[in-house]
């Protein structure tokens, strides 16, 4: 690959970032002038490095179930013995994208206590919408001659889903998938108000203490991190679609 | 053989195909002809079982179709479907690997498969093998889909519009191609085609087909001689049938005793191509060899003889 100027911002981007996480107090000098009364620079309660691990698994787990969940629905609803129970599932994903996330902890926190479930709860709710509608956009528009040959060629309905449907679909998967990460990304951070491990601690920590650089902290790593893991799926995504000769991903 | 017998599709109130039946031999080519929307597809689809009739049978070798599971049954009959179809994710080799893949053929008879279909076609394999389908011309996919229909050599094989895309060339090598394929294997095939040219030039037999019913069921020879209906008339164009008759034989069968000036036409080229070439050369008699040998000539006066509407 050539390192053309993108990529090689990308790259810059990345290890700053890791610089950052790995050595925050060369940065102090950036962060110095928006603090006051001598009050710390660099958040010192506990290694931005394991919150950031800790916010990524979090969002991890609750996309891989979201994703597992939303996609076998998708898969679902698209086989005939699966048709009717289309606008049902419609509506229980749309209710848990429309329920704020809030909400939801404040719900779950009494249900099963403080800590990392509540917060795996609402991502996981928040997240299948995305995935649901368009891995239902992706298999309902496949090319008809396509499938069409895949019958054809004598393939029974798995193997037609598994080796036709499903990756012809897989750009516009992918692409909700993408989505519902950087929504999460950015939502799991309020998760710290229920003792979750996030990088909401960081900027929760500078609200209180009304220290303007822990927040930008905090602020700052997800939204890089938001950005370069939707900049890289994008890029598979294009990759998989170029391939395919379609010219850009459908994505929703 | 494939029977079909009193074939029906219905899609609601409308009667798609209507009580369709005739016998296609095996190791012949059925070509199926018909104006746009007459039901030419959906009749081809109601063979492999991608469409189930309203009513009637269509039995394969005595057995009918729905004796097995019907993806069972489509692995053993070669579609080559209207616009080629091809799966966009897959190379050209996987592609046309689809079927054996799928009956479990060792991977060596499947490569060996690829290769010489692919030859056959004049795609160089190391050069199309690893390429996407859209990395290929309109004409270049649609040989790709013939050769995957062919690829497990299927007894029958259905074959839906598929020189559509091809240049006048192409298409022509194309379907000598396909003849010699089917010589060699002794495949059955059934072809769907707006070109009655094609038609004539491939078919064993003809179905006409106007509105979903059956017009004639008929060699090309029958068909050009005792058009059943005006449709089929208009189908065959009148401007061109005696030319269209000629080119069913030889012009071997057309040669005269005696000789004639000018550069000798061999034996076997057919008798529309020899008046073209009397016409164009400007003589009334040219001569005729078989084998390096004159054999006699042929004439304009002789070849209009035959030409003339059957009594
Ligand atoms: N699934 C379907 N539902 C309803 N009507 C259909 C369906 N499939 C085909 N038809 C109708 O059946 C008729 C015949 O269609 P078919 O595809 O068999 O025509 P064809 O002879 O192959 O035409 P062409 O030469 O344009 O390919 C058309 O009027 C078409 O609209
Ligand atoms: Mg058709």
């Amino acid at each position: 690959m050539k390192l053309s100027l993108p990529v090689f911002l990308r790259l810059f981007v990345l290890a700053l970032l890791i610089c950052f996480l790995v050595r925050p107090d060369w940065f102090e000098p950036v962060f110095k002038p928006l603090t006051q009364n001598n009050a710390p620079v660099i958040y010192n309660h506990g290694s931005l490095l394991t919150l950031t691990l800790q916010h990524l698994r979090i969002v991890f787990i609750a996309t891989s179930a979201a994703a597992a969940v939303a996609l076998a629905l998708a898969i679902l609803v698209t086989r005939p013995i699966g048709a009717e129970f289309l606008p049902l599932s419609r509506s229980l994903v749309n209710i848990g994208q429309t329920f704020p996330p809030v909400a939801v902890l404040a719900l779950a926190v009494p249900a099963i206590g403080f800590g990392e479930k509540p917060t795996l709860i609402a991502l996981f709710l928040y997240g299948l919408l995305p995935i649901f509608e368009n891995a239902l956009t992706g298999l309902t528009n496949l090319p008809v001659a396509v499938v069409e040959a895949a019958r054809g060629v004598g393939m029974n309905e798995r193997q037609r889903l598994v080796k036709v449907e499903l990756p012809l679909a897989l750009p516009v998967i992918l692409a909700g998938i993408r989505l519902s990460v950087v929504i999460s990304l950015a939502t799991a951070t309020i998760g710290s108000t229920v003792a979750a491990k996030t990088l909401g601690e960081v900027i929760i920590a500078g609200l209180i203490s009304n220290n303007l650089a822990f927040v930008l902290q905090g602020g700052l790593i997800v939204g890089i991190l938001a950005v370069l893991i939707y900049d890289g799926l994008s890029a598979v995504e294009r990759m998989l679609a170029r391939r395919m000769g379609l010219s850009v991903a459908r994505a929703a | 053989m494939i029977e079909i017998e009193n074939i029906t599709k219905r899609y609601g109130d409308a009667e798609v195909v209507s009580d369709v039946s005739f016998v296609v031999e095996p190791r012949t080519v059925t070509v199926i002809v018909g104006t746009s929307g007459s039901g030419k597809t959906t009749l081809l689809r109601m063979i492999n079982r991608l469409v189930e009739p309203t009513s009637g049978t269509i039995k394969l070798d005595g057995r009918d179709n729905r004796a097995m599971p019907a993806y069972e049954l489509r692995r053993h009959i070669g579609y080559a479907i209207q616009g080629h179809g091809l799966f966009p994710h897959r190379t050209v080799a996987q592609n046309i690997a689809t079927v054996p893949v799928l009956l479990g053929w060792e991977k060596s008879r499947i490569d060996a498969r690829v290769e010489e279909l692919l030859s056959l076609f004049q795609l160089d394999p190391a050069i199309f093998g690893p390429r996407y389908p859209h990395e290929l011309s309109g004409g270049q996919q649609q040989r790709v889909g013939v050769a995957r229909a062919l690829a497990a050599e299927p007894n029958v094989l259905l074959m839906d519009e598929p020189f559509g895309a091809l240049d006048p060339v192409i298409r022509a090598k194309a379907q000598d191609d396909l003849l010699a394929i089917q010589k060699r294997f002794g495949t059955t095939i059934i072809l769907v085609t707006h070109d009655m040219e094609e038609a004539i030039h491939l078919g064993n037999r003809i179905a006409v087909m106007d509105e979903g019913r059956l017009i004639q069921y008929a060699t090309p020879a029958e068909i050009l001689a005792k058009p059943a209906t005006a449709f089929v008339e208009t189908l065959i164009g009148a401007g061109d049938r005696p030319f269209r008759f000629l080119s069913l034989n030889e012009v071997g069968e057309a040669v005269e005793p005696g000789t004639a000036e000018g550069e000798a036409l061999p034996v076997t080229v057919t008798q529309r191509d020899a008046l073209a070439e009397l016409l164009w050369s400007g003589r009334t008699a040219l001569p005729v060899e078989a084998d390096g040998k004159r054999i006699g000539r042929v004439t304009v006066e002789g070849l209009i003889k035959r030409a003339a509407r059957p009594a």
